[in-house]
């Protein structure tokens, strides 16, 4: 099957095309774009697409925005063990609603993605049952116990893109060491979910004035940023290859910054909830704002969006992390922690367009560009020729309002139910099928 | 007027309505001195207490504040562990609710229990203490204790004296006392009073001598056992020598000073027994004052109609 | 215009009259006490007590009365009803009790009182003075002394001012159709 995209706004930081162009797919490869590019200042290459046999689907992107499909390396599909919160259908389902036609899932099911079999499950899975590429993370430890390595080589032969302990941060400095040393040999990535669990027992929102007056335990960002610090010495140490996850604290990325500068390898991520709101959306214990690292305050969510101007921050990641609603509708002590956050965060994105701190051509560095980079799949997070056609086609005008009960994904668990945002994805091209919404 | 269904905190109740809540209180306690102290003004209402901490004084205050009024009160203790494992908490409650409840007295460890009931029952909620966020009634009856002893709230020196960052009676207490325009202080070790309390309006002191000096009200705390060797402090004795009240310490303060704990007392760890027997103590009026106090609120949250 | 029915010389009058007249039935004022109504009542009793003891050269117990517990409309008024002191400082058992109230209307205070009083003991005797009685009873209650019969539509509504609220002595009629002089207080009934 052949599609063709026309005239709508192409941006691609892969090949610096920033202009309205056509884009052709042929059997699930980009075949072709013709476009403005900044670079080139003029049109490249005027032609008909090549005649051929096969059906031609032409669609219309006038006004809209056409970009390589969206990377999330940070979600949860809870599957294997916990399918009532998500499935791979589901979550993946939720991804192309959300824009994104790639989505790396973290190894905390149950049994845990800390060998190849379950690797091998999530793949097998994806492949019948996924919307979207599923890219699966591995454990760094044995059932993430921060004790002894998994097997990183064999899950990366298996199909692992990265390796992380989410949830429950490597505690021992020495294991952290070694896995930065040992994953050196597979050139893969290692996602830290920076947190001293020791500081941060037993909390459940950011440490300040506000977790006193609701007597909540606190979270201080130095649980955060004493791990970041950690880590990023030891990448110094050994050179390998660090990615900080959800970043959340104004320390967290000055600690970046400032290794970035030093040469350290170290890519970073945050959330859009991490940019979108404060603690202060806990006022009412809502614990669809629960979330780990917690919500913090406007000076932290000020630094993030200047270490997302200033390129410390490579990547907008969701950290998707869907839940039943029996689970968020109980204590705030007992609540579990995450945001359904798949179908919310381009729009919530976006705002950082329209606040003129991205440009939309970061903006799709962030989300699809430099993910693909992060994790060495150059197949995608790119319209270049022979790329994966992972497409999104976004209308950044068009206002929606956020309606928790109609996710696609099974967690409803969202503080921004109710928030009228602007720009809808209008249609995601994922493995070849075309899925359009109104 | 108290327009609301649900005493969530004195965050949530403006000085009217403390004042309010407060004057209410005097006219029941008047009932309360009198041979007969019941009057049937909710009479065919029904009150539950639904405890999921264990609480005798504060469950048999509330159970004894619905009975003077002709509330009918169930006492429906639930120990945590097992609500953990089996039903939900808002099952648990709406089940309350559908036999008939008009008052859910709620007590609950973890904060903000009481405000997630509200959004959820048609009951009132009356928040009975909640993790270490408030325990709104009884610094509504410290406030009446106040008044009552000194005729007057505002412009007092009020120290409160131990465990603050893990005290609901010490948060509700800072919020109504500041409310009514006391000068609250607040003494203990640093490890136990958060250093944000600094910024909302109050003094904080780590010497007991220094904190003490001319106060008018000296509010104790009780120590919670369970906090020695967890980094808090290192031991109960070591804790009495710097922040025990102790009748040297006392003398530090105005002579007419009045000495106020929410009980249960640990005797020689926070407060020497002669000052828990002392005449300078106020400890049991306190006790009567909640049960007028808990009338108040019962009484007013019924008044509005729904 | 709300209407004036009573002024300071016709309120004083009439309490002299009702002074006497409460003297006359008990025979004097061996045990007798008046009880006043929080809040119309309050300041009638206090009056009525000094009159009879000007009379009878006698001082005569007067205690305050909050009936607010004792309601029976408490779950149908838009507001709460404002607790206030009940203050009955002696023995109620074995006296003649004269409640004072200001207006006499459905009876329905009066029942609340009644059961409150009884909660403080076991009088001999009750007996109710009123200023004002303007009908439309609901319970089988009748004052033993009246200062005026005001015959009264339901609509309307009865207001009686007293200087020791600050208001100068005066009780108006005001029909719907007139605008209070001043914003609509809780009364009694």
């Amino acid at each position: 099957m052949r599609i063709l995209i026309e005239k709508g706004h192409i941006i691609d930081p892969s090949q610096g095309i920033d202009g309205i162009g056509d884009v052709l797919i042929e059997d699930g490869k980009i075949k072709e774009v013709r476009a403005k590019s900044k670079e080139q200042g003029a049109e490249s290459k005027k032609q008909k697409p090549h005649k051929s046999n096969s059906e031609l689907r032409t669609i219309d992107a006038k006004r809209m925005f056409v970009i390589p499909g969206l990377i999330d390396m940070h979600v949860h599909l809870r599957e294997p063990g916990f399918e009532y919160k998500e499935t791979i259908k589901t979550g993946t389902a939720a991804a192309i609603r959300g824009g994104f036609t790639t989505v790396c899932c973290m190894p905390n099911t149950y049994p845990i993605n800390d060998n190849a079999s379950v690797t091998e499950f999530i793949i097998r899975k994806a492949a019948q049952e996924g919307l979207c590429t599923v890219l699966p993370i591995g454990a760094i430890t044995k059932g993430q116990k921060g004790e002894e390595l998994a097997e990183i080589g064999t899950m990366r032969n298996e199909g692992c893109v990265a390796f992380s302990d989410d949830g429950q941060p490597v505690m021992n400095s020495l294991i952290m060491r070694r896995v930065l040393e040992y994953s050196k040999a597979f050139d893969v990535p290692i996602i830290s979910h920076c947190e001293d669990l020791t500081l941060s027992e037993g909390g459940v929102m950011n440490e300040g004035l506000l977790s006193v007056t609701l007597g909540l335990r606190g979270i201080p960002a130095e649980a955060e940023e004493i791990m970041v610090f950690r880590d990023i010495m030891l990448a110094g140490l050994t050179g390998g290859r660090l990615h900080i996850g959800h970043v959340s604290t104004e320390g967290s990325v000055k600690l970046i910054r400032d290794a970035k500068r030093r040469g350290v390898n170290v890519t970073a991520e945050t959330c859009p909830h991490y940019f979108s709101l404060t603690e202060d959306a806990l006022r009412d214990y809502d614990t669809n704002a629960k979330v780990n690292p917690p919500l913090r305050t406007k000076r932290d969510i000020e630094a993030i969006k200047e270490g997302l101007k200033d390129g410390t921050i490579d990547v907008i990641a969701t950290d998707h992390a869907p839940h039943h609603r029996d689970e968020k509708l109980r204590e705030f002590d007992l609540a579990p922690l995450g945001i359904s956050g798949l179908e919310t965060a381009l729009p919530l994105s976006l705002r950082l367009v329209d606040e003129g701190v991205l440009t939309m051509n970061q903006l799709v560095e962030k989300m699809s560009f430099n993910p693909a980079r992060i994790l060495g799949i150059s197949s995608k997070g790119s319209l270049k020729q022979g790329s994966d056609a992972g497409v999104t086609i976004l209308d950044t005008k068009k206002e929606v309002r956020v309606e928790a009960e109609k996710f696609v994904s099974k967690g409803k668990n969202t503080p921004f139910d109710g928030w009228v945002l602007k720009g809808m994805v209008v249609i995601t091209i994922s493995k070849g099928r075309i899925c359009e919404w109104q | 007027m108290l327009n609301k269904k649900d005493l969530l905190g004195i965050k949530e109740l403006s000085v009217e309505e403390i004042d309010l809540i407060l004057d209410t209180a005097a006219g029941f306690k008047d009932v309360l001195r009198r041979d007969i102290k019941k009057v049937p003004t909710l009479r065919g209402k029904t009150a539950v207490n639904l405890f999921f901490e264990p609480s005798t004084r504060t469950r048999t205050s509330f159970e004894l504040a619905a009975k003077r009024l002709s509330t009918d009160v169930i006492n429906f203790s639930v120990p945590t562990s097992s609500v953990v494992k089996g039903e939900s908490l808002i099952d648990t409650a709406l089940t309350v609710q559908a036999l008939g409840a008009d008052f859910i007295i709620i007590r609950h460890s973890s904060s903000g229990v009481p405000h997630l009931l509200a959004k959820k029952l048609r009951a009132s909620v009356i928040n009975a203490g909640d993790g270490t966020n408030e325990h709104p009634t009884q610094a509504l009856l410290d406030a009446f204790t106040i008044r009552e002893k000194k005729r007057k709230i505002e412009g007092l020196d009020i120290a409160i004296v131990g465990d603050i960052i893990h005290s609901r009676v010490a948060k509700s207490n800072i919020y109504s006392l500041t409310k009514l325009r006391a000068r609250v202080r607040l003494i203990g070790p640093p490890t136990l009073i958060p250093k944000e309390m600094e910024g909302i309006g109050v003094g904080v002191f780590h010497n007991m001598e220094d904190g003490l000096k001319n106060v008018d009200v000296v509010m104790m705390l009780r120590i919670q056992m369970e906090r020695q060797g967890r980094g808090f402090f290192p031991s109960t004795e070591e804790y009495f020598k710097n922040w025990g009240l102790t009748p040297e310490r006392l003398s530090l303060a105005k002579d007419d000073v009045i000495v106020m704990h929410p009980g249960p007392m640990n005797r020689g760890v926070e407060i020497a027994s002669e000052i828990a027997d002392g005449p300078k103590s106020v400890i049991l009026e306190q006790v009567t004052n909640g049960l007028a106090v808990r009338m108040a609120v019962m009484y007013l949250l019924a008044g509005v109609k729904r | 215009m709300p209407k004036e029915l009573f002024d300071r010389k016709g309120i004083d009058r009439a309490l002299t009259r009702m002074a006497h007249e409460i003297i006359e039935k008990n025979k004097g004022t061996e045990r007798l006490c008046l009880i006043g109504i929080q809040r119309g009542g309050v300041h009638l009793a206090k009056r009525l007590a000094s009159k009879i003891g000007e009379i009878e050269k006698k001082d005569i117990p007067v205690g305050l009365l909050d009936i607010a517990f004792y309601r029976d409309d408490l779950n149908i008024r838009k507001e709460q009803t404002v607790v206030r002191r009940t203050e009955v400082p002696f023995e109620v058992t074995d006296l003649k009790i004269v409640l004072v109230d200001d207006v006499l209307f459905t009876g329905r205070s009066i029942r609340a009182a009644m059961d409150a009083l009884m909660d403080l003991g076991r009088p001999a005797a009750i007996q109710l003075a009123v200023l004002i009685d303007r009908g439309h009873r609901e319970l089988p209650i009748k004052a033993d002394y009246v200062g005026k019969n005001i015959p009264t539509s339901l609509t309307e509504n009865i207001e009686v001012q007293l200087e020791e609220e600050g208001l100068g002595d005066r009780v108006i009629l005001e029909s719907p159709s007139n605008p209070p002089l001043l914003p609509p207080q809780a009364k009694g009934d």
